[in-house]
Protein backbone atom coordinates (compact mmCIF):
# COMPACT_ATOMS: atom_id res chain seq x y z
CA UNK A 1 0.00 0.00 0.00
CA UNK A 2 1.44 3.34 -0.96
CA UNK A 3 1.51 6.32 1.33
CA UNK A 4 -0.40 8.44 -1.17
CA UNK A 5 -3.32 6.00 -1.32
CA UNK A 6 -3.43 5.93 2.45
CA UNK A 7 -3.75 9.69 2.57
CA UNK A 8 -6.59 9.74 0.08
CA UNK A 9 -8.45 7.04 1.99
CA UNK A 10 -8.08 8.77 5.33
CA UNK A 11 -9.01 12.15 3.91
CA UNK A 12 -12.14 10.71 2.32
CA UNK A 13 -13.03 8.91 5.52
CA UNK A 14 -12.47 12.08 7.57
CA UNK A 15 -14.57 14.25 5.30
CA UNK A 16 -17.43 11.73 5.16
CA UNK A 17 -17.34 11.37 8.94
CA UNK A 18 -17.34 15.17 9.33
CA UNK A 19 -20.29 15.45 6.95
CA UNK A 20 -22.30 12.86 8.91
CA UNK A 21 -21.37 14.59 12.16
CA UNK A 22 -22.57 17.92 10.78
CA UNK A 23 -25.79 16.46 9.39
CA UNK A 24 -28.24 17.39 12.18
CA UNK A 25 -26.96 20.96 12.21
CA UNK A 26 -26.96 21.28 8.42
CA UNK A 27 -30.48 19.87 8.35
CA UNK A 28 -31.57 22.57 10.77
CA UNK A 29 -29.88 25.27 8.64
CA UNK A 30 -31.56 23.91 5.50
CA UNK A 31 -34.99 24.05 7.12
CA UNK A 32 -34.48 27.53 8.51
CA UNK A 33 -33.62 28.94 5.08
CA UNK A 34 -36.40 27.21 3.14
CA UNK A 35 -40.15 27.29 2.99
CA UNK A 36 -42.01 24.92 5.35
CA UNK A 37 -42.93 22.54 2.49
CA UNK A 38 -39.23 21.79 1.88
CA UNK A 39 -38.50 21.04 5.55
CA UNK A 40 -39.01 17.33 5.04
CA UNK A 41 -38.07 16.94 1.43
CA UNK A 42 -34.87 17.85 -0.31
CA UNK A 43 -35.05 19.54 -3.65
CA UNK A 44 -31.55 20.79 -4.31
CA UNK A 45 -32.71 23.95 -6.08
CA UNK A 46 -35.51 24.82 -3.65
CA UNK A 47 -35.68 28.62 -3.33
CA UNK A 48 -33.86 30.13 -0.38
CA UNK A 49 -35.83 32.45 1.87
CA UNK A 50 -35.33 34.63 4.94
CA UNK A 51 -39.06 34.64 5.60
CA UNK A 52 -38.77 32.22 8.54
CA UNK A 53 -36.41 34.52 10.41
CA UNK A 54 -38.68 37.51 9.89
CA UNK A 55 -41.72 35.54 11.00
CA UNK A 56 -40.01 34.04 14.06
CA UNK A 57 -38.71 37.45 15.10
CA UNK A 58 -42.26 38.81 15.00
CA UNK A 59 -43.94 35.77 16.56
CA UNK A 60 -42.22 36.17 19.92
CA UNK A 61 -40.55 39.12 21.68
CA UNK A 62 -37.03 38.02 20.77
CA UNK A 63 -35.67 41.58 20.89
CA UNK A 64 -36.74 41.71 24.53
CA UNK A 65 -35.25 38.26 25.23
CA UNK A 66 -31.92 39.38 23.76
CA UNK A 67 -31.98 42.55 25.84
CA UNK A 68 -32.68 40.53 29.01
CA UNK A 69 -29.84 38.14 28.28
CA UNK A 70 -27.57 41.11 27.61
CA UNK A 71 -28.49 42.73 30.94
CA UNK A 72 -28.12 39.43 32.79
CA UNK A 73 -24.70 38.73 31.31
CA UNK A 74 -23.50 42.27 31.98
CA UNK A 75 -24.48 42.09 35.65
CA UNK A 76 -22.91 38.67 36.17
CA UNK A 77 -19.74 39.47 34.25
CA UNK A 78 -19.14 42.82 35.98
CA UNK A 79 -19.75 41.30 39.42
CA UNK A 80 -17.58 38.26 38.64
CA UNK A 81 -14.64 40.31 37.40
CA UNK A 82 -14.71 42.69 40.36
CA UNK A 83 -15.51 40.28 43.20
CA UNK A 84 -13.23 37.46 42.03
CA UNK A 85 -10.37 39.94 41.62
CA UNK A 86 -10.82 41.22 45.19
CA UNK A 87 -10.89 37.76 46.72
CA UNK A 88 -7.96 36.46 44.68
CA UNK A 89 -5.94 39.56 45.60
CA UNK A 90 -6.62 39.03 49.30
CA UNK A 91 -5.47 35.41 49.09
CA UNK A 92 -2.29 36.12 47.14
CA UNK A 93 -1.08 39.29 48.79
CA UNK A 94 -2.13 38.98 52.41
CA UNK A 95 -1.96 36.38 55.08
CA UNK A 96 -4.73 35.94 57.58
CA UNK A 97 -5.98 33.30 59.93
CA UNK A 98 -7.80 30.30 58.43
CA UNK A 99 -7.00 31.39 54.89
CA UNK A 100 -6.46 27.75 53.87
CA UNK A 101 -9.82 26.70 55.24
CA UNK A 102 -11.56 29.66 53.70
CA UNK A 103 -10.09 28.81 50.31
CA UNK A 104 -11.23 25.21 50.62
CA UNK A 105 -14.69 26.47 51.55
CA UNK A 106 -14.78 28.61 48.41
CA UNK A 107 -13.68 25.71 46.22
CA UNK A 108 -16.73 23.75 47.40
CA UNK A 109 -18.72 25.76 44.84
CA UNK A 110 -16.87 24.01 42.01
CA UNK A 111 -18.54 20.83 43.15
CA UNK A 112 -21.97 21.99 44.28
CA UNK A 113 -22.79 24.54 41.64
CA UNK A 114 -25.97 26.59 42.07
CA UNK A 115 -27.99 24.50 39.60
CA UNK A 116 -27.95 21.56 42.02
CA UNK A 117 -29.30 23.72 44.81
CA UNK A 118 -32.31 24.96 42.85
CA UNK A 119 -34.78 23.91 45.54
CA UNK A 120 -33.30 25.91 48.40
CA UNK A 121 -32.13 28.80 46.24
CA UNK A 122 -35.63 29.17 44.90
CA UNK A 123 -36.99 29.31 48.46
CA UNK A 124 -34.38 31.91 49.42
CA UNK A 125 -35.23 34.00 46.39
CA UNK A 126 -38.95 33.90 47.10
CA UNK A 127 -38.31 34.82 50.74
CA UNK A 128 -36.52 38.01 49.68
CA UNK A 129 -39.03 38.71 46.91
CA UNK A 130 -36.65 38.37 43.96
CA UNK A 131 -38.60 35.79 41.96
CA UNK A 132 -39.21 36.87 38.38
CA UNK A 133 -36.43 39.48 38.27
CA UNK A 134 -33.24 39.54 36.22
CA UNK A 135 -31.22 40.32 39.34
CA UNK A 136 -32.76 37.22 40.91
CA UNK A 137 -31.38 35.06 38.06
CA UNK A 138 -27.96 36.65 38.51
CA UNK A 139 -27.67 36.48 42.32
CA UNK A 140 -26.37 32.90 42.79
CA UNK A 141 -23.71 33.44 40.13
CA UNK A 142 -22.25 36.79 41.24
CA UNK A 143 -19.21 35.20 42.90
CA UNK A 144 -17.59 32.29 41.14
CA UNK A 145 -15.17 29.83 42.68
CA UNK A 146 -13.77 29.07 39.24
CA UNK A 147 -13.02 32.77 38.66
CA UNK A 148 -11.36 33.12 42.06
CA UNK A 149 -9.27 30.03 41.42
CA UNK A 150 -8.19 31.17 37.96
CA UNK A 151 -7.23 34.67 39.11
CA UNK A 152 -5.44 33.42 42.19
CA UNK A 153 -3.31 31.14 40.00
CA UNK A 154 -2.51 34.08 37.74
CA UNK A 155 -1.81 36.57 40.52
CA UNK A 156 0.63 34.12 42.10
CA UNK A 157 2.84 34.42 39.02
CA UNK A 158 3.27 38.18 39.56
CA UNK A 159 6.92 38.71 40.61
CA UNK A 160 7.25 39.71 44.26
CA UNK A 161 9.89 42.31 43.38
CA UNK A 162 7.42 44.18 41.21
CA UNK A 163 4.94 44.42 44.05
CA UNK A 164 7.65 45.51 46.52
CA UNK A 165 9.07 48.11 44.17
CA UNK A 166 5.62 49.66 43.86
CA UNK A 167 5.26 49.73 47.63
CA UNK A 168 8.62 51.47 48.04
CA UNK A 169 7.43 54.05 45.56
CA UNK A 170 4.56 54.60 47.97
CA UNK A 171 1.74 52.88 46.12
CA UNK A 172 -1.14 51.72 48.32
CA UNK A 173 -2.95 48.39 48.14
CA UNK A 174 -5.46 49.59 45.55
CA UNK A 175 -2.85 51.13 43.26
CA UNK A 176 -0.77 47.96 43.37
CA UNK A 177 -3.82 45.92 42.46
CA UNK A 178 -4.90 48.23 39.67
CA UNK A 179 -1.48 49.01 38.16
CA UNK A 180 0.36 45.72 38.60
CA UNK A 181 -1.93 42.74 39.12
CA UNK A 182 -4.87 43.60 36.87
CA UNK A 183 -2.83 44.48 33.73
CA UNK A 184 -0.79 41.29 34.00
CA UNK A 185 -3.91 39.16 34.17
CA UNK A 186 -5.52 40.67 31.05
CA UNK A 187 -5.49 37.47 28.93
CA UNK A 188 -7.05 35.56 31.80
CA UNK A 189 -9.79 38.16 32.17
CA UNK A 190 -10.55 37.87 28.46
CA UNK A 191 -10.64 34.08 28.45
CA UNK A 192 -12.68 33.90 31.66
CA UNK A 193 -15.06 36.53 30.34
CA UNK A 194 -15.72 34.51 27.19
CA UNK A 195 -16.41 31.32 29.08
CA UNK A 196 -18.63 33.14 31.54
CA UNK A 197 -20.60 34.80 28.73
CA UNK A 198 -21.16 31.53 26.90
CA UNK A 199 -22.16 29.80 30.14
CA UNK A 200 -24.77 32.39 31.02
CA UNK A 201 -26.00 32.67 27.46
CA UNK A 202 -26.67 28.93 27.58
CA UNK A 203 -27.90 28.66 31.15
CA UNK A 204 -31.43 27.35 31.19
CA UNK A 205 -32.80 25.55 34.23
CA UNK A 206 -32.32 28.30 36.80
CA UNK A 207 -33.74 31.14 34.63
CA UNK A 208 -36.61 28.83 33.70
CA UNK A 209 -37.50 28.37 37.35
CA UNK A 210 -37.02 31.97 38.40
CA UNK A 211 -38.90 33.69 35.57
CA UNK A 212 -42.62 33.64 34.91
CA UNK A 213 -43.19 36.64 32.70
CA UNK A 214 -41.81 37.38 29.22
CA UNK A 215 -40.49 40.76 30.42
CA UNK A 216 -37.57 39.14 32.24
CA UNK A 217 -36.98 35.95 30.24
CA UNK A 218 -33.53 35.41 28.73
CA UNK A 219 -33.24 33.98 25.18
CA UNK A 220 -32.84 30.34 26.20
CA UNK A 221 -36.09 30.32 28.15
CA UNK A 222 -37.82 32.42 25.52
CA UNK A 223 -36.73 30.00 22.82
CA UNK A 224 -37.96 26.96 24.73
CA UNK A 225 -41.34 28.61 25.33
CA UNK A 226 -41.52 29.49 21.63
CA UNK A 227 -40.56 26.00 20.51
CA UNK A 228 -42.90 23.82 22.56
CA UNK A 229 -44.67 21.40 20.31
CA UNK A 230 -48.04 22.23 21.85
CA UNK A 231 -47.87 25.80 20.60
CA UNK A 232 -48.15 24.41 17.05
CA UNK A 233 -45.32 26.46 15.59
CA UNK A 234 -43.93 25.25 12.27
CA UNK A 235 -40.58 23.48 12.31
CA UNK A 236 -39.02 25.96 9.91
CA UNK A 237 -39.82 28.75 12.38
CA UNK A 238 -38.39 26.81 15.31
CA UNK A 239 -35.18 26.16 13.39
CA UNK A 240 -34.93 29.80 12.33
CA UNK A 241 -35.43 30.94 15.92
CA UNK A 242 -32.87 28.42 17.16
CA UNK A 243 -30.22 29.63 14.73
CA UNK A 244 -31.09 33.26 15.38
CA UNK A 245 -30.58 32.97 19.12
CA UNK A 246 -27.38 31.00 18.68
CA UNK A 247 -25.80 33.21 16.02
CA UNK A 248 -24.21 35.82 18.32
CA UNK A 249 -22.46 33.08 20.24
CA UNK A 250 -21.20 31.33 17.12
CA UNK A 251 -19.90 34.62 15.71
CA UNK A 252 -18.17 35.43 19.00
CA UNK A 253 -16.70 31.96 19.01
CA UNK A 254 -15.29 32.26 15.52
CA UNK A 255 -13.67 35.59 16.43
CA UNK A 256 -12.26 34.45 19.78
CA UNK A 257 -11.59 30.79 18.93
CA UNK A 258 -8.05 30.86 20.29
CA UNK A 259 -9.00 32.27 23.69
CA UNK A 260 -11.89 29.83 24.05
CA UNK A 261 -9.68 26.84 23.40
CA UNK A 262 -6.92 28.27 25.60
CA UNK A 263 -9.34 28.51 28.47
CA UNK A 264 -10.79 25.04 27.99
CA UNK A 265 -7.20 23.85 28.22
CA UNK A 266 -6.48 25.93 31.29
CA UNK A 267 -9.56 24.51 32.95
CA UNK A 268 -8.25 21.09 31.99
CA UNK A 269 -4.81 21.54 33.46
CA UNK A 270 -6.10 22.95 36.78
CA UNK B 1 6.06 40.18 51.46
CA UNK B 2 2.77 38.70 52.63
CA UNK B 3 1.40 41.26 55.00
CA UNK B 4 -1.28 40.77 57.60
CA UNK B 5 -4.66 41.63 56.21
CA UNK B 6 -6.00 44.78 57.89
CA UNK B 7 -9.55 44.39 59.16
CA UNK B 8 -11.09 47.15 57.05
CA UNK B 9 -9.54 45.92 53.83
CA UNK B 10 -10.47 42.36 54.71
CA UNK B 11 -14.11 43.35 54.95
CA UNK B 12 -14.06 44.79 51.44
CA UNK B 13 -11.88 42.15 49.79
CA UNK B 14 -13.33 39.05 51.36
CA UNK B 15 -16.49 39.48 53.33
CA UNK B 16 -18.89 40.81 50.71
CA UNK B 17 -17.97 38.34 47.93
CA UNK B 18 -17.92 35.44 50.35
CA UNK B 19 -21.26 36.34 51.89
CA UNK B 20 -22.81 35.94 48.42
CA UNK B 21 -21.05 32.63 47.96
CA UNK B 22 -22.15 31.32 51.33
CA UNK B 23 -25.73 32.53 50.80
CA UNK B 24 -26.13 30.59 47.55
CA UNK B 25 -23.88 27.57 48.07
CA UNK B 26 -23.22 26.66 51.70
CA UNK B 27 -26.38 27.99 53.24
CA UNK B 28 -28.72 26.23 50.75
CA UNK B 29 -26.75 22.99 51.09
CA UNK B 30 -27.14 23.15 54.87
CA UNK B 31 -30.81 24.10 54.53
CA UNK B 32 -31.42 21.14 52.24
CA UNK B 33 -29.94 18.83 54.86
CA UNK B 34 -32.10 20.38 57.56
CA UNK B 35 -35.29 20.42 55.48
CA UNK B 36 -34.84 16.79 54.58
CA UNK B 37 -35.75 15.96 58.19
CA UNK B 38 -38.99 17.96 58.15
CA UNK B 39 -42.18 17.47 56.18
CA UNK B 40 -43.97 19.99 53.97
CA UNK B 41 -45.82 22.85 55.53
CA UNK B 42 -49.41 23.33 54.40
CA UNK B 43 -51.79 26.22 54.96
CA UNK B 44 -53.32 24.42 57.94
CA UNK B 45 -50.28 23.11 59.75
CA UNK B 46 -46.64 24.15 59.85
CA UNK B 47 -43.97 21.65 58.90
CA UNK B 48 -42.90 19.32 61.64
CA UNK B 49 -39.85 17.24 62.39
CA UNK B 50 -40.23 13.77 60.89
CA UNK B 51 -36.74 12.34 61.38
CA UNK B 52 -35.60 10.02 58.63
CA UNK B 53 -39.08 9.56 57.15
CA UNK B 54 -38.09 11.31 53.90
CA UNK B 55 -35.10 9.03 53.62
CA UNK B 56 -37.32 5.99 54.05
CA UNK B 57 -39.43 7.29 51.18
CA UNK B 58 -36.20 7.60 49.22
CA UNK B 59 -35.40 3.93 49.70
CA UNK B 60 -38.89 2.81 48.70
CA UNK B 61 -39.23 5.17 45.73
CA UNK B 62 -39.50 3.04 42.59
CA UNK B 63 -39.28 6.07 40.32
CA UNK B 64 -36.03 7.11 41.98
CA UNK B 65 -34.64 3.63 41.35
CA UNK B 66 -35.57 3.99 37.70
CA UNK B 67 -34.01 7.47 37.56
CA UNK B 68 -30.77 6.28 39.17
CA UNK B 69 -30.64 3.36 36.75
CA UNK B 70 -31.23 5.76 33.84
CA UNK B 71 -28.49 8.11 35.06
CA UNK B 72 -26.05 5.23 35.45
CA UNK B 73 -26.85 3.77 32.02
CA UNK B 74 -26.59 7.24 30.57
CA UNK B 75 -23.14 7.82 32.07
CA UNK B 76 -21.80 4.35 31.21
CA UNK B 77 -23.18 4.50 27.69
CA UNK B 78 -22.17 7.99 26.67
CA UNK B 79 -18.76 8.53 28.26
CA UNK B 80 -16.74 5.64 26.71
CA UNK B 81 -18.31 6.24 23.29
CA UNK B 82 -17.69 10.00 23.41
CA UNK B 83 -14.09 9.45 24.54
CA UNK B 84 -13.44 6.85 21.82
CA UNK B 85 -14.85 9.16 19.15
CA UNK B 86 -12.91 12.11 20.58
CA UNK B 87 -9.61 10.22 20.31
CA UNK B 88 -10.45 9.23 16.73
CA UNK B 89 -11.36 12.80 15.84
CA UNK B 90 -8.22 14.18 17.44
CA UNK B 91 -6.07 11.71 15.47
CA UNK B 92 -7.83 12.63 12.23
CA UNK B 93 -7.54 16.35 12.82
CA UNK B 94 -3.93 16.06 13.98
CA UNK B 95 -2.82 14.09 10.90
CA UNK B 96 -1.66 16.50 8.23
CA UNK B 97 -4.47 15.81 5.78
CA UNK B 98 -6.21 18.26 3.47
CA UNK B 99 -9.52 19.57 4.80
CA UNK B 100 -8.70 19.22 8.49
CA UNK B 101 -9.94 22.71 9.35
CA UNK B 102 -13.33 21.75 7.90
CA UNK B 103 -13.34 18.55 9.96
CA UNK B 104 -12.35 20.46 13.08
CA UNK B 105 -15.22 22.91 12.60
CA UNK B 106 -17.72 20.11 12.04
CA UNK B 107 -16.60 18.14 15.09
CA UNK B 108 -16.50 21.15 17.36
CA UNK B 109 -19.71 22.84 16.19
CA UNK B 110 -22.06 20.90 18.50
CA UNK B 111 -19.99 21.89 21.52
CA UNK B 112 -20.44 25.56 20.69
CA UNK B 113 -24.20 25.34 20.40
CA UNK B 114 -26.25 26.02 23.52
CA UNK B 115 -27.91 22.95 25.01
CA UNK B 116 -31.34 24.33 24.12
CA UNK B 117 -30.36 24.78 20.49
CA UNK B 118 -28.97 21.25 20.39
CA UNK B 119 -32.18 19.91 21.91
CA UNK B 120 -34.32 21.78 19.36
CA UNK B 121 -32.22 20.59 16.42
CA UNK B 122 -32.47 16.97 17.52
CA UNK B 123 -36.13 17.26 18.41
CA UNK B 124 -36.68 18.08 14.75
CA UNK B 125 -34.16 15.48 13.56
CA UNK B 126 -36.01 12.79 15.54
CA UNK B 127 -39.53 14.02 14.68
CA UNK B 128 -41.56 10.93 13.79
CA UNK B 129 -42.41 10.76 10.08
CA UNK B 130 -40.90 14.04 8.86
CA UNK B 131 -37.54 14.12 10.68
CA UNK B 132 -34.33 13.17 8.87
CA UNK B 133 -33.85 10.10 11.09
CA UNK B 134 -37.19 8.67 9.96
CA UNK B 135 -36.46 9.56 6.34
CA UNK B 136 -33.12 7.74 6.45
CA UNK B 137 -34.86 4.68 7.90
CA UNK B 138 -37.39 5.00 5.11
CA UNK B 139 -34.64 4.94 2.48
CA UNK B 140 -33.74 1.47 3.71
CA UNK B 141 -37.38 0.45 3.74
CA UNK B 142 -37.56 0.41 7.53
CA UNK B 143 -40.65 1.61 9.43
CA UNK B 144 -40.32 5.00 11.20
CA UNK B 145 -39.45 4.92 14.90
CA UNK B 146 -40.86 7.35 17.43
CA UNK B 147 -37.37 7.91 18.86
CA UNK B 148 -38.26 10.15 21.79
CA UNK B 149 -41.79 8.91 22.27
CA UNK B 150 -41.31 5.25 23.07
CA UNK B 151 -39.92 3.76 26.24
CA UNK B 152 -37.40 1.53 24.47
CA UNK B 153 -35.65 4.25 22.50
CA UNK B 154 -36.04 7.52 24.43
CA UNK B 155 -33.00 7.16 26.71
CA UNK B 156 -30.85 5.80 23.88
CA UNK B 157 -31.85 8.71 21.64
CA UNK B 158 -30.90 11.19 24.35
CA UNK B 159 -27.55 9.45 24.82
CA UNK B 160 -26.86 9.88 21.13
CA UNK B 161 -27.42 13.62 21.45
CA UNK B 162 -25.07 13.80 24.44
CA UNK B 163 -22.30 11.99 22.57
CA UNK B 164 -22.77 14.36 19.63
CA UNK B 165 -22.57 17.37 21.91
CA UNK B 166 -19.59 16.27 24.03
CA UNK B 167 -17.18 14.42 21.75
CA UNK B 168 -15.99 17.66 20.14
CA UNK B 169 -15.11 19.17 23.50
CA UNK B 170 -13.14 16.08 24.52
CA UNK B 171 -11.43 16.18 21.12
CA UNK B 172 -9.89 19.54 22.05
CA UNK B 173 -8.30 18.04 25.17
CA UNK B 174 -6.92 15.09 23.21
CA UNK B 175 -5.67 17.32 20.43
CA UNK B 176 -3.62 19.30 22.94
CA UNK B 177 -2.34 16.08 24.51
CA UNK B 178 -1.41 14.63 21.11
CA UNK B 179 0.52 17.74 20.19
CA UNK B 180 2.48 17.39 23.41
CA UNK B 181 3.62 13.83 22.54
CA UNK B 182 7.35 14.10 21.72
CA UNK B 183 8.00 13.15 18.09
CA UNK B 184 11.31 11.57 19.07
CA UNK B 185 9.44 8.80 20.91
CA UNK B 186 7.32 8.01 17.87
CA UNK B 187 10.37 8.15 15.56
CA UNK B 188 12.27 5.78 17.83
CA UNK B 189 9.39 3.29 17.81
CA UNK B 190 9.19 3.51 14.03
CA UNK B 191 12.93 2.89 13.69
CA UNK B 192 12.44 -0.23 15.78
CA UNK B 193 10.00 -1.35 13.08
CA UNK B 194 6.67 -0.65 14.80
CA UNK B 195 3.70 -0.03 12.48
CA UNK B 196 1.31 2.88 12.99
CA UNK B 197 -1.10 0.75 15.02
CA UNK B 198 1.60 -0.36 17.44
CA UNK B 199 2.99 3.15 17.72
CA UNK B 200 -0.46 4.36 18.69
CA UNK B 201 -1.26 1.70 21.26
CA UNK B 202 2.22 1.32 22.80
CA UNK B 203 3.54 4.88 22.63
CA UNK B 204 0.74 7.39 22.24
CA UNK B 205 -2.07 5.81 24.29
CA UNK B 206 -0.12 5.57 27.56
CA UNK B 207 0.77 9.25 27.23
CA UNK B 208 -2.90 10.12 26.76
CA UNK B 209 -3.93 8.38 29.96
CA UNK B 210 -3.92 11.43 32.26
CA UNK B 211 -6.15 13.24 29.77
CA UNK B 212 -8.51 10.27 29.64
CA UNK B 213 -8.80 10.10 33.41
CA UNK B 214 -9.44 13.81 33.67
CA UNK B 215 -12.02 13.83 30.88
CA UNK B 216 -13.79 10.70 32.14
CA UNK B 217 -14.21 11.88 35.70
CA UNK B 218 -15.45 15.31 34.70
CA UNK B 219 -17.82 13.78 32.18
CA UNK B 220 -19.16 11.50 34.91
CA UNK B 221 -19.88 14.45 37.21
CA UNK B 222 -21.50 16.33 34.33
CA UNK B 223 -23.62 13.35 33.32
CA UNK B 224 -25.25 13.33 36.73
CA UNK B 225 -26.13 16.97 36.72
CA UNK B 226 -27.32 17.21 33.17
CA UNK B 227 -30.88 18.41 32.79
CA UNK B 228 -31.54 20.94 30.02
CA UNK B 229 -32.15 18.60 27.15
CA UNK B 230 -34.34 16.30 29.24
CA UNK B 231 -36.64 19.25 29.91
CA UNK B 232 -36.80 20.31 26.28
CA UNK B 233 -36.84 16.95 24.52
CA UNK B 234 -38.79 14.45 26.59
CA UNK B 235 -39.73 15.86 30.01
CA UNK B 236 -38.43 12.59 31.39
CA UNK B 237 -40.99 10.57 29.50
CA UNK B 238 -42.50 8.40 28.33
CA UNK B 239 -43.12 6.67 31.64
CA UNK B 240 -39.89 8.02 33.23
CA UNK B 241 -37.79 6.16 30.69
CA UNK B 242 -35.55 9.17 30.07
CA UNK B 243 -35.67 10.96 33.46
CA UNK B 244 -32.28 11.75 35.00
CA UNK B 245 -31.51 12.67 38.61
CA UNK B 246 -31.47 16.47 38.40
CA UNK B 247 -34.61 16.41 36.26
CA UNK B 248 -36.33 14.31 38.91
CA UNK B 249 -35.39 16.87 41.58
CA UNK B 250 -36.82 19.60 39.36
CA UNK B 251 -40.03 17.70 38.79
CA UNK B 252 -40.61 16.66 42.39
CA UNK B 253 -40.03 20.20 43.58
CA UNK B 254 -41.68 22.38 40.99
CA UNK B 255 -44.41 20.19 39.50
CA UNK B 256 -45.42 18.22 42.57
CA UNK B 257 -44.49 21.10 44.94
CA UNK B 258 -42.91 18.58 47.32
CA UNK B 259 -40.14 20.78 48.71
CA UNK B 260 -39.24 18.44 51.57
CA UNK B 261 -38.62 15.47 49.31
CA UNK B 262 -36.87 17.75 46.81
CA UNK B 263 -34.48 18.74 49.61
CA UNK B 264 -33.90 15.07 50.43
CA UNK B 265 -33.06 14.32 46.79
CA UNK B 266 -30.73 17.33 46.78
CA UNK B 267 -28.85 15.86 49.74
CA UNK B 268 -28.55 12.58 47.82
CA UNK B 269 -27.21 14.42 44.79
CA UNK B 270 -24.64 16.41 46.81
CA UNK B 271 -23.43 13.20 48.47
CA UNK B 272 -23.13 11.50 45.09
CA UNK B 273 -21.13 14.37 43.61
CA UNK B 274 -18.98 14.46 46.75
CA UNK B 275 -18.12 10.78 46.29
CA UNK B 276 -17.33 11.32 42.61
CA UNK B 277 -15.09 14.27 43.48
CA UNK B 278 -13.29 12.23 46.13
CA UNK B 279 -12.71 9.49 43.55
CA UNK B 280 -11.43 12.08 41.11
CA UNK B 281 -9.04 13.45 43.71
CA UNK B 282 -7.80 9.98 44.60
CA UNK B 283 -7.37 8.83 40.99
CA UNK B 284 -5.61 12.00 39.87
CA UNK B 285 -3.26 11.85 42.85
CA UNK B 286 -2.39 8.25 42.09
CA UNK B 287 -1.81 9.11 38.46
CA UNK B 288 0.91 11.56 39.53
CA UNK B 289 3.15 8.61 40.50
CA UNK B 290 3.27 7.32 36.97
CA UNK B 291 4.89 10.44 35.61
Amino acid sequence: MTKGLDRILWTTFGLVFAAIWGLPFLYSVWTAFHDEIYSANFVWNAPLTLENFVEAWQAAPFALYFLNTFILISIVLAANLILCTLVAYAFVRYRFRWSGYLFALIMVQLLISPEILIVENYLTLSRIGMIDTILGIALPYLTSAFGIFLLRQTFMTVPVSLDEAAQIEGAGAWRVLWNIYVPLAKPVYLAYGLVSISFHWNNFLWPLIVTNSPEVRPVTVGLSVFATVESGVEWSLVNAATLMTTAPLIIAFVIFQRQFVANFMRAGIK
Amino acid sequence: MNKRLPLGLGLILLVFPCVLLVAFTHYPAARALMNSFWNNASSRRPSKFVGVENYQTLLEDDRLMQVMLNSTLYALGTIPLAIGLAIGMALLVNAKLPGTSLMRLSFFMPTMLPMIAVANIWLFFYAPGIGLASQILGLFGLPPINFLGSTETSLLSMMFVAVWKEAGLFMIFYLAALQAVPTTLKDAARLEGAGPVRVFFDVVMPLLRPTTIFVAVNALINAFRLVDHVIVMTRGGPNNSSALLLYYIYEVTFSQRDFAYGATLTVLMVCLLGILAAVQYWVLNRKAHYQ
